[in-house]
């Protein structure tokens, strides 16, 4: 059931739908062009500020961030206990803050305990560490039911958990941003940091997927 | 105010389903949306809660039937009307009035880094003694704000544990509306998925959410 005809929705639903290969703009696309236009005749943005903002947050600023702090926490504990106590100095230590970033908290995924963030009232997430949101984590679909289910939801993203772990949902009301460290996967004694952070996924951090040993350690 | 942004256990949404590819911004207009409203920002017209209010004060039809970045369009072209940064016809036109002055950038290409890098803190550092304490038991408060605030409607009249307390932030519920930024204590607190939800939650489960002073009372 879903009535909605949000892009989000739309574009969740309709894979065969290419946004990318219009031959006309959109009616927004030239609506936002017109705005800039303004906006720069009026010497309120410089557009060479622009671009530079499209690609911080296309290309330098990602869930590579938040791997490298997932990482260091695995084979430093001295850095953990740090993270646990006060995440947002101790992801300044690898030189990663600012912007929706300001005021961090991690979370440690355990056998016991799985933790899920989300955001009901808005879209907050940890751009410093994990980049722009992705579209699943701004749909209505995830913010109504991560609350109310999240079993249900975890389940539909391909994540059962049993019943003697307890879930943890964290919803990011105030200014606080969540960082999920999710568990070393086992038979990675023997990896590099650079390498133990490679593992790390992005669903991982966010607290919908757990992280697997993957296939090359298996065999080795 | 209870809008339709307030969707914490609401049904009736659909599944949660991935896309292929999930690129950053899927049309360029989108990284546009984003970036001009990250260098609006800069001119300091209005603050973080204000445009979260501005996003919620969309029609609830129009709020399902847009997109992410349309939402952010809507909300600042509204805001930089309100705040006076540009005129309707302006934007209707797409260009500026005649005689209007031209004014300087504050933020430029060189600055983008180091903007991005600060951000904004919420957090501020002035003597505000916290009303509740580790592991005491609270209740969010039964309340209606027409305007902007963060306690979803799924929490009130709830029973919570204060798990910590994350020291003194900017209060959004006036903030959003100019009316000062009133500083006091957020905590995390706990409630039991069973406390808000009934019997069909698991009895292990809980849901955290980091809540103002003036949302809790003792219970």
């Amino acid at each position: 059931m879903n009535g909605l005809r949000a892009d989000d929705q739309d574009r969740n639903n309709d894979h065969d739908h290419d946004h990318g290969h219009q031959a006309v703009p959109s009616d927004v696309a030239l609506r936002v062009k017109s705005l800039e236009s303004l906006l720069v005749e009026k010497g309120l943005v410089d557009p060479a500020a622009l671009d530079a903002l499209v690609d911080t947050y296309e290309h330098k600023i990602g869930p590579r961030n938040g791997a490298r702090v997932v990482a260091r926490s695995w084979v430093d504990p001295a850095f953990k206990r740090r993270l646990l106590a006060d995440a947002t100095a101790a992801i300044a230590e690898l030189g990663f803050g600012g912007a929706q970033g300001e005021h961090m908290r991690a979370v440690e995924n355990t056998p016991t305990v799985h933790n899920l963030v989300v955001c009901t009232l808005c879209s907050c997430y940890p751009w410093s560490v994990l980049g722009l949101p992705p579209v699943w984590y701004k749909s209505a679909a995830y913010r109504s039911r991560a609350v109310i289910d999240p079993r249900g939801v975890l389940r539909e993203l391909g994540l059962e958990l049993p019943d003697h772990v307890e879930v943890r949902v964290w919803d990011s009301t105030a200014e606080l941003r969540y960082l999920v460290l999710p568990e070393r996967p086992a038979g990675t004694e023997g990896l590099s940091e650079q390498e133990l952070a490679a593992l790390v996924t992005r669903d991982a951090m966010v607290g919908v997927a757990k992280l697997t040993t993957p296939p090359a350690v298996r065999t080795a | 105010m209870n809008g339709i942004h307030d969707m914490g256990g609401m049904h009736g949404m659909g599944p949660v389903c991935r896309e292929t590819g999930e690129p950053v911004f899927h049309e360029a207009w989108e990284g546009r949306v984003f970036a001009l409203s990250f260098a609006v920002r800069a001119w300091r017209k209005w603050n973080i809660d204000a445009g979260r209010y501005e996003i919620e004060l969309i029609p609830p039809a129009d709020y399902l039937r847009m997109s992410y970045y349309e939402r952010w369009l809507a909300r600042l072209v509204q805001l930089m009307i309100k705040r006076g940064l540009v005129t309707r016809e302006e934007v209707e036109a797409g260009r500026s009035a005649a005689g209007s002055p031209k004014a300087e950038p504050p933020l430029t290409a060189e600055r983008v880094p180091t903007m991005v890098r600060s951000g904004a803190l919420a957090s501020r550092d002035v003597p505000v003694s916290a009303r509740f304490e580790v592991n005491q038991r609270v209740r969010a408060r039964t309340m209606h704000p027409a305007g902007h605030t963060r306690l979803p409607r799924y929490v009130r009249g709830k029973i919570g544990t204060v798990e910590r307390d994350h020291g003194i932030y900017v209060f959004p519920d006036t903030n959003a509306l100019f009316l000062g930024e009133n500083p006091q204590h957020v905590y995390s607190v706990r409630f039991a998925a069973r406390e808000l939800w009934g019997n069909q939650a698991s009895p292990r489960d809980a849901v955290y959410l980091d809540l103002w002073d003036d949302y809790l009372e003792p219970a």
